[in-house]
């Protein structure tokens, strides 16, 4: 008997062990040449934010009045000078870090509690899914940039407090996805004949449904640091956010608005240092959702 | 064979409702069945009779909120239906184990086999990592997975349709279990692999000394591998008995009529199979009386009054039916040859 089993499965032995998924996703995401610029456009700005004090020609705090807005181009200072002398190259070169960590850590917050809530309420269901949800859904209903300066009006401006009304304000679109998605994969047969083999509630969670369900809310929260980054720099802008003397460019753009009419080209530079950094975090997103092959 | 005195397993009158609303679905309605040990019993039977509910009962997945159990499940003495938390997670897998019907579905597309066999073996087993992995290796060699060291760290994507069910044999049989359930293994399969994955089951159902439950809507399939047949209809088994009596001297109106729209040898062509007339009952709104009643030929005012008791014919040949004495040697001659 085992001789009349064993022939028709000859064609597969041939085959060469396939790569994991993950060097899957990397071949595929690869491929697609936009992601990638995305990607190197982010690793550079990452680099430039950690070797800040290194690459920055001068120092971004120091100012003087005999040289306030010198437009780009000047010698010795490449971009130019902001409304207090300070030296814009510089200046956007530390405000990287501000911006960055502004515009990722609110996400990865939100991802964390936000996922934590969406897979309890997708797994448990019932009245806990309901409480959940619903309170999510209240919050929801805020406009995001509302509730972001709401919040931090409410709390005062600074670093922290912006963060923290950052991070409510992603909390519950990712906790939506997460009990969306988690719903779907509760009750599909892997989950119940992991079940049947008798693994644990929690290691169901642990390791069917987080393994499935992280993908997809991951590429989604990827998709909101290009907001949160904007949202970020809007709270600073409105002087709600980052204060006066750091360097970051949404509070960069407020303070060399005086400046408009005299220096339009300064006034850009945050913003297109803005514009370029969302727009990388988007097109990242895209790819990596069809190099994931999400469907969403 | 006398395994029955002492059964592995001991179904007596489980009744299954589903959602306590106004209109409770009654799944399964007094079911018996007992399993002796080493014995291969196939529940045969239409979409919706009942097959798959009764096998995950046994295992306790249904939902208890919408779910309601009546009546005994005993597996080695220990009564299924009482067991809660962590006695019912060791019970699953270890004592019982299921192979479900997509084994796409089945196993988990984000872990490799080999991890999904080392984990289920874990849920059981204090056990180093490295002796996981060869308790895996030696379940994929166990089910004839050819080059199964390559095969542990394959995705359930990347096997064929057969590997693949071989695969999810090997998860289910990872922590030794007594009494293998088995839920339709071969009806996702082309043809030719699901003799492969019949004859593999038969093979390591002798070879482990398995119990096994073996749930087909394929009479032939259920001839190749039971020792006996129990056919259900609306929930409730209809008739009961070896392979041989059932598939020779089928007793009940609803198995002769199965029988009987096989199509095998011996029919002329231009010639339309028979059929049972009307449609399966409505769980929700089933008949007072027999559910097979309103399809029966020979339906007297009795059946539609009442529900038929099991009348024992010997040998362990039992039948709910009133009409018994009328369907003696009924389709002797339509019947399918049996070779066991």
């Amino acid at each position: 008997m085992v001789q009349a089993v064993a022939p028709a499965m000859i064609d597969d032995a041939t085959i060469e062990r396939s790569p994991g998924y993950w060097s899957t996703v990397w071949r595929r995401f690869r491929r697609d040449p936009v992601a990638m610029i995305a990607l190197g456009v982010i690793v550079l700005l990452i680099l430039i934010a950690i070797l800040a004090p290194y690459i920055a020609p001068h120092d971004p705090f120091r100012g003087a009045t005999l040289r306030r807005l010198r437009p780009p181009g000047t010698p010795g200072y490449l971009l130019g000078t902001d409304e207090l002398g300070r030296d814009m190259l510089s200046r956007l070169i530390y405000g990287a870090r501000l911006s960055l960590f502004m515009g990722v850590t609110p996400v990865f917050l939100a991802l964390f509690i936000g996922s934590a809530i969406g897979v309890t309420a997708g797994y448990v269901g019932g009245i806990v899914n309901t409480l959940l949800m619903r309170t999510i859904d209240i919050i929801f209903a805020f406009p995001s940039v509302l509730l972001a300066i709401a919040l931090s009006g409410a709390m005062g401006a600074g670093i922290v407090n912006g963060l923290i009304s950052l991070t409510i304000v992603f909390i519950p679109p990712i906790a939506r996805i997460a009990e969306s998605v988690t719903t779907s994969v509760r009750s599909l047969d892997y989950v119940e004949a992991a079940r049947a083999s008798g693994a644990g509630a929690l290691s169901i969670v642990r390791k069917h449904v987080l393994g499935n369900v992280l993908g997809p809310i991951f590429v989604y929260a990827m998709s909101l640091i290009a907001v949160s980054m904007i949202l970020a720099s809007g709270l600073s802008f409105l002087g709600l956010g980052v204060r006066p003397p750091e360097p970051e460019w949404g509070l960069m753009l407020n303070t060399l608005r005086t400046a408009l009419y005299t220096q339009p080209m300064l006034c850009a530079l945050p913003g297109i240092m803005i514009f370029i950094t969302s727009i990388s975090f988007n097109l990242l997103t895209d790819g990596l959702r069809s190099a994931m092959d999400i469907k969403a | 064979m006398n395994t029955m005195s002492d059964p592995i397993l001991d179904i007596r009158g489980l009744t299954v409702t589903f959602g306590g609303g106004p209109k409770p679905v009654r799944a399964l309605d007094g079911v018996d069945l007992a399993l002796g040990r080493g014995e291969v019993i196939a529940l045969l039977g239409e979409s919706g009779s009942g097959k798959s509910v009764t096998l995950r009962s046994i295992l306790r997945l249904h939902p208890p909120k919408r779910s309601r159990i009546e009546g005994s499940i005993k597996v080695e003495g220990i009564d299924v239906t009482s067991l809660e938390g962590r006695a019912l997670e060791s019970f699953r897998g270890k004592t019982v184990s299921m192979v479900f019907q997509e084994p796409m579905l089945a196993m988990d597309p984000v872990y490799t086999v080999g991890q999904q066999i080392t984990e289920a073996v874990r849920n059981h087993e204090k056990i180093s990592a490295a002796d996981a992995r060869a308790r895996a290796l030696e379940m994929l060699t166990l089910v004839r997975i050819p080059s199964p060291e390559r095969r542990l760290a394959a995705y359930p994507h990347e096997m064929s349709g057969g590997m693949r069910q071989r695969a999810m044999i090997a998860l289910a049989l990872a922590s030794k279990p007594h009494i293998l359930l088995a839920d339709e293994p071969t009806t996702a399969l082309d043809a030719t692999v699901q003799v492969q994955i019949l004859l593999l089951l038969r093979e390591l159902q002798r070879e482990l000394g398995l119990s096994m439950i073996f749930v087909t809507h394929d009479i032939s399939v259920a001839v190749e591998v039971a020792d006996r047949i129990a056919v259900m209809y609306a929930g409730r088994i209809v008739e009961t008995g070896t392979v041989r009596d059932v598939i020779r001297t089928p007793r009940h109106p609803y198995t002769i009529g199965l029988l009987s729209t096989r199509a095998h040898g011996g029919r002329l062509e231009g010639h339309r199979l028979p059929a049972i007339p009307g449609s399966p009952p409505d769980l929700a709104n089933l008949p007072p009386g027999c559910a097979f009643a309103p399809r029966c030929a020979i339906a007297a005012d009795a059946c539609r009054a009442s529900v038929p008791e099991p009348v024992d014919l010997g040998g362990g040949h039992r039948v709910r039916c009133f009409r018994t004495a009328e369907t003696v040697n009924k389709v002797a001659a339509l019947a399918p040859a049996v070779t066991s």
